[in-house]
């Protein structure tokens, strides 16, 4: 079983050289760190005959090796960032070290107006906490879409956001990657339907220096490609539920996929926007069987 | 070697102005007036209106008796001293000393300066010319001290008077006005027959600083040239330019860039100083071939940083042509602001929108996609949904309204609303279904309807009747009838929830 562990290890040591190598320089610097990791492993193996090791201990060592392993490869914790980390209730457990990600690119794939929509929404409920230190956010995107007086039910204060329009997109990719180099925002939100493997690097080099967090809308993209991007999201609504026959709609809620993330474990919730918090749908209740009632 | 003086007298210096500006006042008697105690008072007249016998400190009742089609306009305080400066900058090219003597003067000293126009005659005629040419009655003078060619100026009938000797001879013929002297003293001397300067000259010193105190014996010292007087000179507002001449013509960025920079640093160490930023700055480079290159650049806050303005600057380089090479680089800044210097807090970086690199990011933005791009949103109070929003001014701006949360808003409003087709039971319903890009949708939910009038003092319109709705999907769309039922009326969509 140890053996698997370790197996694992130098899977992730190949993955990290594939995909989180921005230059031949940090390259260098990774892999000698990754070689201090293996003698490090060596060393485990030789000082206890494993075969003694408790259950226990070995499940800490194994922690305190990915921990490790986690920062070399640009995941670093910052107990400062917890004041403004987005607390995700069930999605935690999937992200490495169990906190939301902060100071990397997340993608989210959309397909249609809908979908953007519904994401939006929930890059909002993330801003919420991102923001709640009075920092400010940067919004891009080709078209003012986003109506700035609905994201106040987001708890998101409107005029914290600024919006950068353009049409051409090489300038929005331009304009992505300067914003996320710009030290001290909260957030950057952008509206990119088309990145390739190259820009995707450039964008995480960016927020690596920065400790800026990145949200990168795709919407109808042509090919959803490899890319440097940590995680890979699908926002989709979900009917909402209403107790008992009160009539309306109910709040915001969304089908959210987590399709890819890097050193965690991709997974599907089911989360609504309630009372100024993500709450999760554990048992969904009866949903009211007349559904169409004047409401004025 | 000896100095020379010339004064320049405007006699009718408001009134030119005014006629200056407006042509057609040139031949009419018009004066200009101000309120003093409850009169209008006459403050300064025009030629033709002298030569009716209107004077400045009339009242405009007894001048319109005297004139019956006399014009008057108000008069601007504080012109003269601002038509005297901007005159005084102009004389500049005469001589580099030159002063305002106010209320109607100005004195340059020439010394050294007339043998540039070729003596001292064309020098004087070249300056009455000029001044006559933009419409101003002038009477100038030269002579070795100010006091003396402020005297031949006012009061001398033969002008321009040039050889020294003359000069002392004319002087001496002068009234005693032209000693520049208070009103009372002119008088008391006059009431004793002292009319010309001559006749004061011959008395003794001690009598006359007795009779007329040591004011007299000043201004004839002065006059006279054994008491230096100090004059003023102006000084013009450097503008905020820099120049670099290249020994060999540069064809390359690297060179260009060599060059931006040193002129940056010559430059915001000036403003430095002087605790002023840019908000626009233009970079030419003077082509061998005789064209220039320019590139320009604009910021949203007085910045004196040389490098964030370079890196403004790092993207239009490319847009240079230097074709065979530039020779001249020349740095030149059109808007200048003070900078109101914060304080940096080092531990705090994220500090909102005062964040100093979130505005050199905008600026960078602003200067490379052009303005009109970036956007803050400020609530406004209006129910018509697109109103309720509006750009704000600038980074800073606050506003005492408060967003609004009672009603639900979509976070995704179309810019204009697209007709659908929908179908509602019965009227002020929400509708059974609706179809909107050839797809059904069924409605489930829905929330309805908020009535918003089309606000009218604005704008002339139907009303519309917002419903929230949600299909079998979960998907929330906001939807609105505009106009009542019983007239034609239209479904359309406007924005999707989240």
């Amino acid at each position: 079983m140890f053996f698997q562990d370790l197996f694992q290890f130098s899977i992730g040591s190949h993955d990290l050289k594939n995909t989180n190598l921005i230059n031949r320089a940090q390259a260098g610097q990774k892999l000698l760190l990754v070689t201090k990791i293996f003698s490090k492993i060596a060393n485990y193996l030789c000082n206890g005959s494993f075969g003694l090791v408790m259950l226990s201990q070995k499940a800490d060592i194994i922690l305190q090796l990915q921990k490790e392993i986690l920062q070399l490869q640009g995941f670093r914790y910052k107990a400062s960032d917890d004041f403004i980390r987005p607390v995700l209730g069930p999605i935690d457990s999937s992200f490495p070290n169990g906190v939301f990600p902060l100071a990397c690119i997340h993608e989210f794939i959309t397909q249609s107006a809908e979908d953007i929509a519904a994401t939006s929404g929930f890059i909002s409920c993330l801003l919420s906490s991102l923001m709640n230190k009075g920092g400010v956010s940067v919004w891009i995107g080709a078209s003012q879409r986003i109506f700035p007086a609905a994201l106040k039910v987001f708890n998101v204060e409107p005029d914290k956001i600024i919006f950068i329009n353009t049409k051409k997109p090489k300038e929005l990719l331009w304009l992505f990657e300067e914003t996320l180099k710009c030290e001290g925002l909260a957030a950057v939100v952008g509206e990119v339907s088309e990145i390739s493997f190259t820009a995707s690097r450039r964008l995480q080099l960016a927020v690596e220096q920065s400790r800026v967090t990145g949200f990168l809308i795709r919407n109808n993209s042509r090919n959803i490609n490899v890319n440097a991007c940590t995680a890979r999201w699908k926002i989709s609504s979900n009917p909402s539920i209403i107790a008992g026959d009160i009539p309306g709609i109910g709040f915001p809620s969304w089908n959210i996929e987590l399709l890819k993330i890097r050193n965690g474990r991709p997974g599907a919730w089911q989360m609504q926007w309630a009372y100024n918090k993500l709450l999760s749908i554990l048992k969904p209740t009866m949903v009211s069987s007349t559904e169409q009632r004047k409401t004025g | 070697m000896q100095k020379r003086f010339v004064t320049i007298w405007f006699r009718y210096l408001k009134t030119d102005w005014f006629c200056h500006r407006h042509p057609e006042l040139l031949h009419l008697p018009f004066v200009l007036t101000d309120m003093d105690h409850g009169r209008m008072i006459i403050t300064a007249v025009n030629p033709v209106a002298y030569q009716q016998g209107i004077v400045a400190g009339m009242v405009l009742a007894d001048a319109r008796a005297i004139v019956p089609s006399l014009i008057y306009l108000d008069d601007i305080p504080g012109l003269p001293q601002k038509l005297l400066r901007s005159i005084a900058k102009w004389c500049i090219r005469f001589s580099p000393i030159v002063s305002i003597d106010l209320p109607d003067g100005i004195i340059i000293e020439a010394t050294g300066c007339t043998n540039l126009w070729n003596g001292e005659i064309s020098y004087l005629g070249s300056i009455f010319n000029r001044l006559k040419q933009i419409g101003y009655n002038v009477n100038a003078a030269i002579g070795d001290t100010p006091g003396k060619a402020w005297g031949l100026a006012h009061f001398s009938d033969q002008q321009p008077i040039i050889r020294c000797e003359d000069e002392l001879n004319a002087f001496l013929f002068l009234p005693v006005a032209a000693l520049r002297l208070e009103v009372d003293t002119v008088k008391r001397l006059d009431k004793l027959g002292l009319r010309q300067i001559r006749s004061i000259l011959s008395m003794p010193r001690s009598v006359l600083r007795r009779r007329f105190g040591n004011h007299l014996l000043m201004r004839l010292d002065q006059a006279l040239g054994r008491q230096e007087e100090i004059i003023q000179p102006v000084q013009p507002v450097e503008p905020y330019s820099e120049r670099l001449p290249c020994l060999e013509p540069i064809v390359t960025a690297t060179g260009i860039e060599l060059a931006l920079k040193k002129l940056l640093e010559l430059l915001c160490k000036r403003l430095q100083q002087e605790g002023k930023g840019i908000r626009k700055l233009i970079f030419r480079g003077y082509r061998i071939d005789g064209n220039i290159q320019a590139i320009d650049i604009g910021t949203n806050r007085a910045s004196s940083n040389v490098n964030h303005l370079f890196k403004l600057f790092e993207i239009k380089i490319s847009s240079i042509e230097p074709a065979l090479g530039i020779e001249l680089f020349t740095l030149e800044s059109s808007k200048v602001e003070d900078i109101h210097s914060t304080q940096e807090k080092f531990w705090d970086k994220a500090c909102g929108l005062e964040n100093p690199g979130l505005i050199q990011l905008l600026d960078r933005v602003s200067n490379k996609i052009g303005n009109g791009h970036i956007h803050r949103f400020l609530p406004a109070e209006h129910h018509w949904p697109d109103r309720s929003v509006r750009i704000a001014a600038s980074l800073d701006e606050k506003t005492t309204i408060q967003w609004r949360t009672d009603r639900q808003r979509p976070i995704h409003l179309l810019q204009n609303p697209e007709p659908i087709w929908a179908t509602a039971p019965i009227p002020d319903y929400p509708p059974m279904l609706f179809r909107y890009q050839n797809k059904l949708h069924k409605v489930k939910k829905a929330d309805g309807p908020e009535r918003i009038e089309k606000e009218w003092w604005i704008e002339e319109g139907q009303h519309r009747d917002y419903y929230a709705v949600e299909d079998e999907e979960g998907k929330r769309y906001w939807i609105f009838r505009s106009g009542h039922y019983s007239d034609s009326y239209q479904w359309f969509i406007h924005g999707f929830f989240a």
